[in-house]
Formats: structure tokens, sequence, C-alpha cells
């Protein structure tokens, strides 16, 4: 049990879509371990979007129990689950999701602005997550001083700088090309020998080659769940 | 999140969008600059009003004895103007009394007045304000004498044909001339000029400097008056204590002289800068009360249209919201940015009110001759409303923001 950062029982999600019920997930049953590199893979409408949600804590689920790193978040209010976003998950979005008019250095200190941490300190592990990424030098940049690839090392450091129990990446390659697709990959795959717990959802195989275990939802449960024997390895910078 | 923080990022984004940030802080921007003008412009015209209207038209610590009011301010009952028009004359024997018999120590001058036709050389003059007086009456009046001379106690003694003329007047009739030993004419006697009052003024626009002043007993003042008959007895205290208790002092004393019962009503009229003034009191508390209806109406305006504003930029950054959350932000933590956004943008508008509203009053002050002065107090409450306004207005859009679901906010484009 204390190794389980996730574990997830029966996780019903439904959604009433006019008069109509939808369920996108119908019963999911899932143990993550610590320091776990999983892919969660599946077409679209499998449910994969609405898992993400739930994983993430921006959603609850309609029925069954979610318990992210020993407290029960399913059952949790608007506020408490802010605050669990806040401790417990880094987010990496497709679109990498910065603040357009904030530096580099300003959006990763923003977890830590919720958090209320004060001034220097948030200074320094602002800073220090960003050197972690390789953007130490760019700091003072706006996102739209940066590349694709960098504005996603900025969105990894934010997603870094609270020591979140799980990084929670969506699509993280999904707006970028194929080299600075396997310069991210590499990144995950550094924080993950680093002893960080990652998860990707993701529809391509060539992303979901990287992790250590591939779950593949289909019609919101789990279809399958596989150990990955042979993680395709990005060469170390 | 920490304020500070909040009022940062509520700069960056009016920074970002000057144009659109100015025209939504317009309202809160009129309203203040409103409070700080008109404040300071109705402060100005108290001082205008205290010091130069009383101070020139009856002189400071002054007060008349008078059959019935001379400067009619406001309203009076057709009633009230009845019996005044019945009241006896005051003669020169009631001055007599009341200067004889008053324990209080003060300056005392009688004058008559009247409008009259001015010769010299062919030249005339008319509608001038011939004024029979006592000596004291330059004392009593502050005046100084530019050129020539006053006229003694002895000269009104003795009825001696003088005049002193008003600046205005003298260069008028002399136009460059040394008028002083000139003899002019009033209404055809013959009066020698012995001296120039220094040039007052205008109040209202209307000069101060077109008169001429003569002995009370000088032949001119048939002009003015029947024998013994005066306008008014002007009696200048050393200051105000003294001046009230010389105007018990002169009631009192009138009312033996005309033998009045108790309960009979006054005869005779107290003239002070202080009852002319009362009514100017009234106008000036009706405009403070009617300035913050002015003031409400352009926040309320201008508070609505930061509401608008404010709802816009909820909607334009669901998406910023929708991440903030993502990262942790609380409710309250989106609420507080909204409001203190809200807030910074009308202390912005405030602000700049406060700078045109000073403007506009040391215009006031450069181009009319109202003293206008801002007043601290009209400062601070400026900067106050200007922070209420925002806060409210930014409850409701801030309220919307706060309850943006994170996973829609995220989706939007």
């Amino acid at each position: 049990m204390s190794d389980d950062i996730i574990r997830l029982e029966g996780i019903t999600r439904e959604y009433l879509m006019g008069s109509e019920r939808v369920l996108a997930l119908r019963g999911v049953d899932l143990t993550i371990t610590r320091n776990e590199y999983v892919a969660i893979m599946g077409p679209s409408g499998s449910g994969k979007s609405t898992m993400m949600n739930v994983l993430g804590c921006l959603d609850t689920p309609s029925a069954g129990s979610y318990w992210l790193n020993g407290h029960e978040v399913s059952r949790m209010a608007d506020d408490d689950l802010a605050r669990v976003r806040n401790r417990e998950i880094g987010f990496v979005f497709q679109t990498f999701n910065l603040l357009p008019r904030a530096s580099a250095l300003a959006n990763v200190e923003l977890p830590l602005v919720y958090a209320g941490v004060s001034g220097k300190e948030r200074k320094q592990r602002a800073e220090s997550a960003l050197e972690r990424v390789g953007l130490g030098q760019r700091m003072q940049h706006k996102p739209n001083e940066l590349s694709g690839g960098q504005r996603q090392r900025v969105a990894i450091a934010r997603a870094l700088v609270n020591e979140p129990s799980i990084l929670l990446a969506d699509e993280p390659t999904g707006n970028l090309d194929s080299a600075t697709s396997e310069e991210i990959m590499r990144v995950f795959g550094q924080l993950h020998t680093q002893g960080q717990t990652v998860l990707v959802v993701t529809h391509e195989p060539g992303i979901a080659a990287h992790a250590r275990r591939v779950v593949v939802l289909r019609d919101g449960r789990v279809h399958s769940d596989r150990q990955n024997p042979s993680p395709a390895t990005v060469a170390a910078a | 999140m920490p304020f500070f923080e909040a009022v940062q990022l509520a700069l960056t984004s009016i920074r970002a969008q000057k144009l659109k940030s100015f025209f939504s802080l317009v309202g809160v921007l009129i309203g203040v600059t409103f409070l700080i003008a008109v404040v300071s412009i109705l402060q100005g015209m108290n001082v205008y009003m205290t010091d130069k209207f009383a101070g020139a038209l009856i002189g400071v610590n002054t007060f008349q004895v008078r059959s019935r009011p001379n400067i009619q301010t406001g309203n009076s009952t057709e009633e009230q103007q009845r019996q005044w028009q019945r009241n006896p004359r005051l003669t020169i024997e009631d001055a007599s009394y009341i200067e004889s018999r008053m324990t209080t120590p003060a300056r005392f001058a009688r004058a008559g007045f009247d409008q009259v036709t001015i010769g010299w050389s062919g030249k005339e003059a008319k509608q001038i304000n011939l004024q029979a007086v006592d000596a004291e009456f330059f004392r009593i009046k502050h005046w100084d004498i530019s050129e020539g001379r006053a006229f003694t106690p002895q000269e009104v003694n003795i009825g001696a044909s003088v005049v002193v003329l008003g600046n205005e007047l003298a260069e008028r009739l002399f136009q460059g001339r040394d008028p002083v030993g000139q003899t002019i004419s009033i209404g055809g006697l013959p009066h020698r000029v012995i001296g120039v009052v220094a040039k007052q003024g205008t109040l209202f626009g209307i000069s101060l400097d077109k008169f001429v002043v003569t002995p009370l007993t000088s032949p001119a003042r048939r002009l003015v008056n029947r024998p013994h008959v005066i306008d008014d007895l002007h009696i200048q205290a050393e200051n105000p204590d003294q001046m009230r208790q010389a105007m018990a002092e002169a009631t009192a004393l009138m009312r033996v002289r005309r033998g009045l019962k108790p309960g009979q009503p006054d005869n005779f009229y107290l003239e002070s800068a202080e009852g002319a003034l009362s009514e100017w009191d009234k106008i000036s508390k009706i405009l403070f009360l009617a300035l913050p209806l002015l003031v409400a109406i352009s926040l309320v305006v201008g508070g609505i249209v930061i509401m608008n504003i404010m709802l816009m930029a909820v909607a334009e950054r669901t998406r910023e919201i929708g991440v903030r959350k993502a990262l942790g932000a609380k409710r309250r933590d989106i609420m507080a940015q909204f409001v203190v956004e809200s807030a910074t943008l009308s202390v912005t508008g405030a602000l700049l009110g406060i700078g045109a509203g000073i403007l506009l009053a040391f215009a006031v002050r450069a181009l009319t001759p109202l003293p206008a002065a801002v007043a601290p107090w009209s400062i601070g409450l400026g900067v106050s409303l200007g922070v209420l306004v925002g806060m409210v207005a930014g409850v409701y859009p801030a309220r919307q923001a706060s309850r943006l679901d994170p996973i829609a906010a995220l989706r939007q484009e």
C-alpha cells in the first residue's frame, strides 16, 4: 500500500449529453506504484481524456474510489482538489499552456505561488527546476521567445517545481516535430530514472514505447495492461 | 495569491492593453476629476466670498446699522420687505447716539450714497457712486491712497468741498493727467480733487473703482440724502468677538432710542458680512449636497464599464483561468486575482482623475479670480472611491471566473 501512488477501484464516469447518458469510464481498476513510467493509450472515444482528467483531479468520478498517495480524492470538493492538484500532480499539456505574458521563471513559479511559498525560496526553486530541464539560460524569456521544445521544457519545469507525486503528461509531443519529441521523451526518461513517477497519455505508439508499462483503454475499460520489456531509449544528450 | 503579485499582474494586463484600459476607466476618471475640481472650486469660491466679497463690500469685523438691508441676497418674504420699507430712516442723531454710548471699542463712520453725474472740462461720467462719509471711512474700508491724500476729520467738520476719486473714475475723467488739485463738478457743485484711492479691481466683473468720496457735510451731500438722514453707520470692531458684542450693543441702543417695547420687532437692520454670506453658505451647501450625486452617477457608470471589461477579460482569459486552476489555484485565488485587477484598473482611473482634477483646479486659479485650492481630503476620498468602485465592479466577474470548470476552461481556444 505504501508504494501505491495511484489506486483506482471501479472508477465510473458518466456524462449527460442532452438527455442521453454517456458512460466515458465503465469501472476502471488500476494501480500504479512509485517510480513507474506508464503510458495510457487508446483510440479517441476510449475514455482516455476522461481518465486523464480523473487522474489529474480535474474531474471527479461518478462512482468508484480513487486513492492518490494515500488520500481518497474521489469525494473531495473543489478547493481540496485544487490543493491536491497543486501538491501531488504536475501537469504537462499538449499545447504547453504557459501564460503568454509571463517569463519562463514566472510561469514555473506559479504553482509555488498557489502553494503559498514566498518570494526568495520560490525563485530559487523555480530556477533549479528550470536548470533541471536544461533551461538555466532562458529564465527571463517570454514563451513566444522560446522554441516549441523549450516551451514544453518550461512546462515540465513548472510541473516538477512542487515535487509532485505524479507527472501527468497529456499528449506532450502532440505539437512538436519528431526531433523535438525525442528530446522531450529523453527528459521524461531522465526524470523517471531520477525516481519520478511518470504518466503519459497518448495515442502514439512511438511515444508509448518509451514507457515501462502500457495501459490500453477501450470503450471506457482497461483493454490491456502489460509491461514493456524493451522500452525505447533515447541516447542521452 | 499574495496581494502584491495580484497588483503586479493587474498592472501588466493594463499595460498590455493601454487604449482599452484607458477607455474602461474613463468613467471613474471623470467622476474623480469632477470630485477634485468641484471641491476645490467650491472651496475657492468660499474663500473668495468671505475674503473679497465680504471684505470689499462690508469690511473686516465690520457691520452697518441701516434702516433696511443693502445687499439683497436670497429670499425674504414680501411681508418682511414691506416691514423694512416702513422702517424710519437712520439719522445723524441716531448715529451720534450709538457712537457716544457704545462701550465696545470700535471705529465709526456715518455714510450716505447715491448715483450722480460727474463733470470735468466738458467730459461727463454718469452713474458714479457718490459716498458722503466720515474721515474714518477710509480706515474702515482699508483703502490705500495712491495719489494725494484722504480728507481729514476737520474737513468733515467744516464741510469742505473736497473729493477723493476711485482709481477707474480718475483715469476715465483725467486720462493720464494729474487729477489732484483739479476741480470737478458733482451735479453742478464744484469740488476740488485731493486724492485718488488705489486700484481695488473687480468683484463678479463689476469695477470697485468707479466712485467718488466726499465729506459727510460737503455741499454734494445734499444730492445724497435729506438733511440729517444717512444711509448707514459703519461700525468696525477689533475682532470678531468684539464685533458680535458691538452688534448686540448697537441693537440694544437702537431699540432704546426708537422706544421699542420688548416683543416689538426691530425697525432697523444690522448688516454684516456674516449675514450677507449666509445666503452664499446656503448655495454652497446645496452644491456640496449635489456634488455626491453627480460624482456617484459617473462612478456608477464607471463601475458598470469596468464590470463589462472584467467580464470580457474573464471570457478572453478562460484558458488562463483553467491553467491556473490546474496548477492549484483555489476559487478564492482566482476571485482575488480578478477583484484586485478590477480595483487596480479603477484606482488607476482615480489617480488619473486626481491628476486631471488638480490641473483643472490650477487652471481655474490661473484664469479666474477664484483662489481654487485642492483639498487633501478630496484626494483621499477619490482614491478610496476608486478602490471601492473597482472592488464592487470586480466581484461579479471574479465570481464567474472562480466558478469556471477547469476542464472546460482548458479546452477553450
